[in-house]
């Protein structure tokens, strides 16, 4: 199973703060960004950075169990 | 020290107490930067600000930048605090103290500070307008998302 956190936009187009995956391992982030795009009808990831477990990853990193994904859009702290 | 030097809370932050986390006596300057919520941008009348933001890895961030200063700038301290939630006019929403043995350092350093935040901490901004509502899409305040999608700049 894998944890994806959404935030900011994503997270009002998803209706969800975070999403369980079971059987979902062994894809890339792109692979996972392609499902959801599909399933959820999400508009674009073009410009989202992606976190596992805390540090940016690109979009070829291999998904394990028990990952938890954050899909990052662009950041506007401070 | 007891309290973290990088932290995100939720009430109002105290410019002092931040202040004193970098305070030494080595330290022959200390710079702030203190950020506050802006009523107009570009034309448009802010009400009030949400900050959201994905705690554990904005702290884990935070701290990164911390040691990229330690890195650059070896003699300098650094302390920032981040509020996150609902958020007026004119609140303080980060404040960034670094103290160093000579002003150049400090100054540097706490820009450098800022300018990595608004690039590689999570946290994000939406704006509360008369009209509506708008997650802010970079940094640079150039890229706005109405519920999430990219649009083209106004």
């Amino acid at each position: 199973m894998i944890t994806v956190l959404f935030f900011a936009g994503i997270r009002e187009e998803m209706g969800l703060d975070e999403l369980k995956i079971v059987e979902k391992n062994d894809m890339t982030v792109h692979q996972l960004k392609q499902y959801l795009q599909n399933k959820y009808n999400l508009s674009s990831f073009s410009q989202v950075m992606t976190a596992i477990n805390e540090s940016f990853v690109t979009d070829e990193e291999v998904i394990k169990d028990q990952d938890i994904i954050a899909f990052i859009p662009p950041v506007s702290g401070g | 020290m007891t309290e973290s030097l990088f932290r995100i809370v939720q009430d109002p932050i105290s410019v002092e107490e931040v202040t004193n986390q970098v305070s030494r006596k080595e330290a022959g300057a200390i710079t702030l930067f203190i950020g506050t919520v802006r009523e107009f941008t570009k034309g448009k009348k802010t009400l009030s600000l949400e900050y959201q933001a994905y705690e554990p890895m904005a702290v884990k961030m935070l701290n990164q930048i911390g040691e990229e200063i330690k890195n650059r700038w070896p003699d300098a301290w650094v302390a920032i605090t981040h509020r996150i939630g609902k958020l007026e006019i004119s609140d303080v929403a980060v404040v960034i103290a670094v103290s160093s043995p000579h002003r150049k350092t400090a100054y540097r350093a706490n820009e450098y500070a800022i300018e990595r935040i608004k690039q590689i901490v999570p946290i994000w901004k939406k704006e509360f307008w008369e009209n509506g509502t708008m997650w802010i899409g970079d940094q640079l305040e150039i890229t706005e998302y109405p519920e999430g999608k990219p649009v083209m700049e106004e």
